[in-house]
């Protein structure tokens, strides 16, 4: 039975394998101008995952194999090298391999959190809550008015808490269900929680960050491929969960000032 | 190494009662078999939830017989509802995670076996012992209750994450009185395995028997004793973050809910607090806790291992230092879990080396059993199928910690699928198959009866193939941006993913009914199995000098004592090709 083992293993672990190497569940296509260093690191990792998956998984076939089940009396025998090869074949392949993809991928995250955004990037607020992203334009004056939770008001479309009555500034603030935002321009994305965790997911984009109640974050991206793509919630955020998704719109300037304007005109 | 001195005394009276002798024993072996039984109990009811899941992930519009009955608010006509999805989520983590991967790996086989493997007579305190039992007794009965209360059980994950567990009714049902039961459960299952961790650690110092110097230890009392020192840091923490989020619930306090939330429209009456307090506490405890569900199952697979290949592992020593290192290093990698969640981006670079070289001792440990099985006189039982089914999956599942442990390209697969398949190979999976191991290698010493060989190599074939057809295309899932925790695949995206799930809940349906062969084996054995002889897999360490199963007081009367390292095989001049530890024939060996 030991040699049925042995076969399995070394079945499972060239069928596992195959839709890797097949790329029949990659990633969908990047569209922004970050996301090839993380691919880029990805597809490393999956290389060096891949060659220590299926040697071990092989090795271990293989010994199953060749040690199982053998005829009575016969003498035991021990690895030339033993313990110490192992450590060294650890501390040297994994080491190096775990070094390599550590300091690399590094420089993937830096591209993402450590580079400010560009001091003309556009600014878009974005608001998620129990169960609908809200995304916010500063408007005009390029300045968002404050926010005031005990003024969100949902039946009455003031989804943000805005106060036009007293604040100038939020008069016209534009705030609608979609993000939509001009191909090739850097976007700063300033996330708000209304009231649980939740994320802001973009495949396509390969951004996933959470939205934290009581702590503004902001991310920057540039998208530079026109289409509209789904924007999911991915942290858990009560039943409505797996319904929380909203759209991305990435148009061309022309088509991104007309729908401003459009927008402008419906608040 | 320095050797325990003090011969255990006889620590408490032979039971007399019913009472004393099967339900609050104070004798560590019907400790063990208790929680053991609690886990299988805890085992199956997460198995029919994650079905449940399971078959409304693929057909969510058909009617599930019976379940209107059982779950009246959650499945109205058999349909299950998004927020009872959650809940089946929320409930299958917890029994898993806390009453299966602690609960057997751990306190079942180590209550039993750390005592004997060392010489004692039972464990150093049996009155905490017992406690600590009917405590997580009483913590799973708590848990169960929000199965049974109009609110239900919480929808907030086994991970209960703050502001969603801590506000109430207001967030969604189950977050009422479910959430509080849930962490009034989970506290109390704290402080069970506190007292065990405690008991584990002075029973290993304190009560080895003359000539078990610490290096004569078997791996897997190594592994328990790691696994202990670990428990006793990771609950502490768990019991006051669970405390302090009950605090919120019930005392208008605001540890971990800041000011100006409006959820379903009330402002929330809260000030102050941080959601990610509550994720550093609670990782600070899941990370580690992650190595008391493997690290067990780390330490009997090798005892396994080593019993079946007849030759003692390459070093013993390496295998025991690393997985001290996995130990230490469980410490500064909780952060892993948060690189998206909002924390300073630049400690996540902090905590991702740490996370990478956790690899290290861990490929160490790989490469050790597969350069022992080289030269091996391997024997093939249904024990020794499941420890190499172990090893696979440990290598499956450890690969694509690769992956996560990198910040850049956790961006792309934090909570999709492919984490949901790294977790359940690494530390499910693999943890389970170290639990069916010792079960079939320590069933005839436990009852005094064997396994029947047949019907546990099927359930091998089956269980072993059937979690690679479920957990692997979780990967690929993932890979493909397919977001977990969704009770329905309502975006087009994932429309085209649908066939690999049918697959997966099919898969999963096979596999999780073959489980019932090793429930019918079990019992079945436990009465009508052929007799077991005192040493019926020639090991060597101490629990097979004994008779099956152990008289009360284990050695009865008998003071043993060691003169072996624990694995002594293949030694030229022995009966057969093994010498026990306690053997006087021999001369003495040391390390």
């Amino acid at each position: 039975m030991g040699k049925l083992f042995a076969v399995v293993v070394t079945i499972i672990a060239l069928v596992s394998a195959y839709p890797i190497v097949a790329h029949k569940y990659a990633q969908p296509e990047d569209i922004s101008t970050h996301g090839h260093a993380i691919d880029e690191q990805l597809s490393d990792t999956m290389a060096e995952a891949g060659f220590a998956f299926l040697g071990a998984q092989l090795l271990l076939g293989f010994f199953v194999w060749k040690f199982s089940n053998r005829k009575p009396g016969s003498k035991v025998a021990h690895l030339p090298g033993g313990a110490k090869l192992m450590v060294a074949t650890a501390f040297i392949l994994v080491g190096t391999e775990v070094l390599a993809l550590g300091v690399l991928g590094q420089k993937a995250w830096a591209s993402v959190y450590f580079t400010p955004p560009k001091p003309d990037a556009l600014q878009i607020q974005a608001q998620a809550g129990q169960f609908a992203f809200y995304f916010r334009y500063p408007g005009a004056d390029g300045k968002f008015g404050a926010l005031h939770p005990d003024k969100i008001d949902e039946g009455n479309g003031n989804y943000f808490g805005l106060d036009p009555a007293n604040d100038i500034e939020s008069r016209d603030d534009i705030v609608t269900g979609e993000l939509a935002i001009p191909v090739n321009r850097e976007i700063e994305l300033l996330m708000h929680a209304k009231d649980v965790n939740h994320s802001f997911y973009v495949r396509e984009l390969r951004i996933q960050q959470d939205f934290v109640p009581g702590l503004d974050l902001s991310i920057h991206f540039t998208a530079t491929k026109i289409g509209k793509y789904e924007i999911v919630c991915t942290q858990l955020c009560g039943l409505g969960h797996y319904n929380m998704k909203a759209y991305l719109s990435v148009l061309s300037q022309e088509d991104f000032d007309k729908w401003m304007k459009q927008k402008a005109s419906e608040q | 190494m320095e050797q325990a001195s003090a011969q255990p005394a006889h620590v408490h009276a032979p039971p007399q009662t019913f009472l004393r002798k099967h339900v609050f024993s104070l004798d560590h072996k019907v400790i063990g078999k208790q929680y053991y039984g609690l886990a299988l109990v805890a085992v199956f009811t997460g198995m029919v939830l994650s079905w449940l899941m399971r078959f409304h992930l693929v057909w969510p519009a058909v009617k599930i017989p019976g379940l209107e009955f059982l779950a009246k608010g959650g499945a109205p006509g058999g349909v299950i509802t998004p927020e009872y999805y959650l809940s089946l989520l929320t409930m299958h983590g917890t029994l898993m995670v806390f009453f299966v991967l602690t609960n057997a790996p751990f306190a079942g086989f180590g209550n039993y076996f750390l005592p004997i493997q060392i010489g004692a007579e039972d464990m150093a305190f049996p009155r905490f012992n017992m406690m600590s039992f009917w405590v997580t007794f009483v913590a799973f009965l708590v848990l169960l209750l929000a199965f049974f209360i109009p609110d239900g059980p919480p929808i907030s994950g086994w991970t209960a994450y703050a502001p969603l567990s801590a506000i109430g009714n207001d967030a969604g049902p189950g977050l009422g009185w479910g959430q509080n039961l849930w962490a009034m459960s989970i506290a109390i299952f704290c402080i069970g395995q506190l007292l065990g961790s405690l008991n584990f650690i002075a029973t290993t110092l304190d009560l080895r028997a003359r000539g078990m110097s610490l290096m004569r230890m078997p791996i897997c009392t190594w592994a328990w004793f790691v696994t202990a020192c670990i428990g006793l840091l990771a609950f502490a923490v768990l019991l006051p973050a669970c405390l302090l989020l009950l605090l919120d619930k019930l005392a208008g306090t605001s540890f971990f809910v800041p000011a100006g939330l409006v959820v379903s429209d009330r402002l929330q009456p809260h000030a102050g607090g941080s959601p990610l307090l509550w994720q550093h506490l609670f990782w600070f405890f899941g990370h580690p806790e992650v190595y008391i569900a493997i690290l067990p199952a780390i330490g009997i697979v090798s005892h396994v291992l080593i019993t079946s290949m007849r030759k003692p592992m390459l070093s013993a020593k390496v295998l025991i230092y690393s997985m001290m290192s996995i130990g230490f290093l469980s410490w500064m990698v909780w952060g892993h879990h948060m690189f998206v969640s909002g924390m300073n981006p630049f400690s996540s670079l902090l905590f991702s080396f740490p996370t990478l070289t956790i690899t290290i001792p861990a490929t160490i440990i790989t490469l050790i059993w597969l350069g022992s099985l080289y030269g091996a006189n391997l024997r093939i039982n249904s024990a020794s199928l499941f420890a190499l089914g172990f090893v696979s999956m440990f290598v499956s599942g450890g690969v694509s910690g690769f992956f996560l442990a990198q910040p850049s390209i956790d961006i792309y697969l934090h909570a999709t699928y492919f984490v949901v398949g790294h977790f359940h190979m690494v530390m499910g999976v693999a943890a389970i198959f170290g639990i069916f191991s010792g079960t079939y290698f320590w069933f005839p010493k436990m009852s005094g009866r064997m396994m029947n060989e047949t019907l546990g190599k099927l359930h091998f074939w089956i269980t072993f193939i059937g979690t690679y057809c479920i957990f692997m295309p979780f990967h690929y899932l993932g890979m493909a941006g397919n977001v977990r925790r969704y009770s329905s695949f309502v975006d087009d995206f994932m429309a085209p993913l649908m066939p690999l799930h049918k697959f997966i809940s099919i898969a999963a349906f096979i596999t999780g009914g073959a489980q019932l062969i090793f429930l019918y084996n079990l019992i079945h054995s436990r009465f009508r199995g052929a007799p077991a002889t005192e040493n019926p897999w020639e090991g060597t360490s101490l629990e097979w000098s004994m008779s099956s199963p152990p008289p009360w007081d284990n050695f009865g009367g008998r003071h043993p004592v060691v003169y072996h390292d624990p694995y002594q095989y293949g030694v030229k001049g022995s009966k057969g090709d093994y010498v026990m530890q306690d053997s006087a024939e021999q001369p003495a060996t040391s390390s």
